[in-house]
């Protein structure tokens, strides 16, 4: 049987999270752009930019309780022991937002995260030594998830050797846990233990020049911000600092295996990197966010209730041939890139900076070190999808 | 040619730095600062209409 992707999406269909945009396209296309499914909780999907954007600026409407792709209406999911601990900002809508935001957008300047690109750096280079005599790697395995969550952990003050466990978490709100509310506590519940830890820890041991010490010692309106934002922020910037990056260093190694033209590119016209990583990071964007809507309302046509979820598919608004010529193709010198890969309006990813960066020094290094590398077996790459898309193995030679 | 940013716009992707870092920067928070005021070198605009083509928020401003 055909299911009509406009009323029955499936955004875990094998072949959906292998690759969405057939599906994707065909709902874009269609006359009824905006699809509905009641999957996995049941959400909207707006497929086209004009429309994702809209919903993204529409903040009032389109809050920000819930900002998974599925999982139980609001105010009924599962939260344990940390019921307080959210994500902020990402989960904060106005006017709490605007401190929640504007106290951290200052770790995340462009100016501000420049100083982790020779400790990234020096990273990529250990990580290479460590297969480049093998003349063959898992890119996505061995090199992409090693990046993001050592240097978030640096960022953030705590031990790199637990990266590991870091990824095992992380995996366990976004990947597994998406489909099983029990992993995702699980895994939420070992995330904010451990960063309670460390916020007691530096209560009574304040460090210099240190992340959480300095929100902890934040004040805003002449207080202490409360702890529960703290932990909050920890939490978010291990969970949406690890996947999204490594699913993006990942999907464009893939990419380059498969291009020789634009490795060549690269190393012919340095001066490309700039305007690359901007098209890499919408080809393959690979982070869709939730909202939920306020109050009953009409969109496009379609009726939105209070509660109901709203899938930002920025991968699919990122392929809108409406917005983008020849969307499906990369185009390293791409002239206007009005990219959503980091979403848009209040909510922009606040890790965008240090996410360029990785993705730029990750993909740098291997093409000094690895010039010329190809698939094993493009049949055999592994993906991971629903919240954020990005290969997970991917065999490589050279 | 003149350029300037509505800071009720900018949400700070950056990409006018991106396309164009002779014009435009960051400030504390990592929004838009426009760098050069007054009138725009004529071998820069061109690459100022490359980052008002890349700003997802339309918060670039031209004017020629």
């Amino acid at each position: 049987m055909t299911i009509d992707p406009t009323v029955d999406y499936d955004i875990f269909d094998p072949s959906f999270i292998r690759d969405p945009f057939p599906v994707i396209d065909q709902i874009r296309e269609s006359g009824c752009p905006v699809a509905h499914t009641d999957r996995w909780g049941a959400s909207w999907m707006p497929t086209r930019y004009a429309d994702v954007v809209a919903i993204a600026q529409e903040h009032d409407v389109f809050t920000s309780r819930q900002i998974l792709v599925t999982g139980p209406p609001p105010g009924q999911e599962p939260e344990g022991p940390y019921a307080a601990v959210a994500a902020p900002p990402i989960s904060s809508d106005p006017p709490e937002h605007h401190w929640h935001r504007r106290l951290i957008l200052p770790f995340f300047a462009p100016q501000a995260v420049a100083k982790f690109e020779q400790g990234t750096r020096d990273l990529c280079n250990r990580l290479i030594d460590g297969f480049i005599e093998r003349g063959t790697a898992d890119s996505a395995a061995d090199y992409a998830q090693q990046i993001p969550v050592r240097v978030i952990a640096t960022m953030l003050g705590v031990p790199t050797d637990l990266s590991d466990t870091f990824t095992g978490w992380v995996r366990g709100v976004l990947e597994t846990g998406l489909t099983d509310q029990a992993v995702r506590l699980k895994a939420r519940t070992n995330i904010l233990d451990y960063f309670k830890t460390q916020i007691d820890d530096r209560r009574r041991n304040p460090r210099e020049d240190d992340l959480i010490t300095t929100l902890l010692n934040s004040e805003v309106d002449g207080e202490k911000v409360p702890e529960e934002y703290v932990h909050g922020v920890c939490n978010l910037m291990l969970v949406a600092g690890v996947d999204t990056t490594w699913s993006s260093i990942g999907a464009s190694l893939w990419h380059l295996a498969q291009h020789p033209e634009h490795r060549r590119e690269l190393r012919e016209q340095p001066e490309l990197w700039p305007s690359a990583i901007e098209e890499l990071l919408r080809a393959y964007a690979p982070v869709t966010m939730a909202r939920i809507v306020a109050h009953d309302t009409e969109f496009q046509g379609c009726p939105m209730h209070a509660g109901e979820r709203v899938l930002m598919s920025f991968p699919a608004a990122n392929r809108d041939p409406r917005q983008f010529e020849r969307p499906d193709e990369v185009i390293l010198d791409r002239e206007h890139n009005r990219h959503v890969a980091f979403g848009a309006g209040i909510h922009r990813c606040a890790g965008s900076n240090l996410a360029r960066l990785e993705l730029r020094v990750a993909l740098q290094v291997w093409l000094e070190r690895i010039p010329e590398f190809e698939l094993v077996d493009p049949a055999s790459v592994t993906w991971a999808g629903g919240q954020v898309r990005g290969p997970r193995q991917c065999l490589v030679k050279f | 040619m003149r350029v300037r940013v509505d800071d009720d716009s900018c949400h700070g992707h950056q990409s006018c730095a991106i396309a164009c870092p002779e014009v435009f920067g960051a400030d504390e928070y990592g929004n838009a600062v426009v760098l050069i005021t007054g009138d725009i070198p004529a071998d820069l605009e061109a690459k100022v209409r490359r980052a008002e083509g890349n700003c997802p928020e339309h918060a670039i401003h031209i004017d020629d």
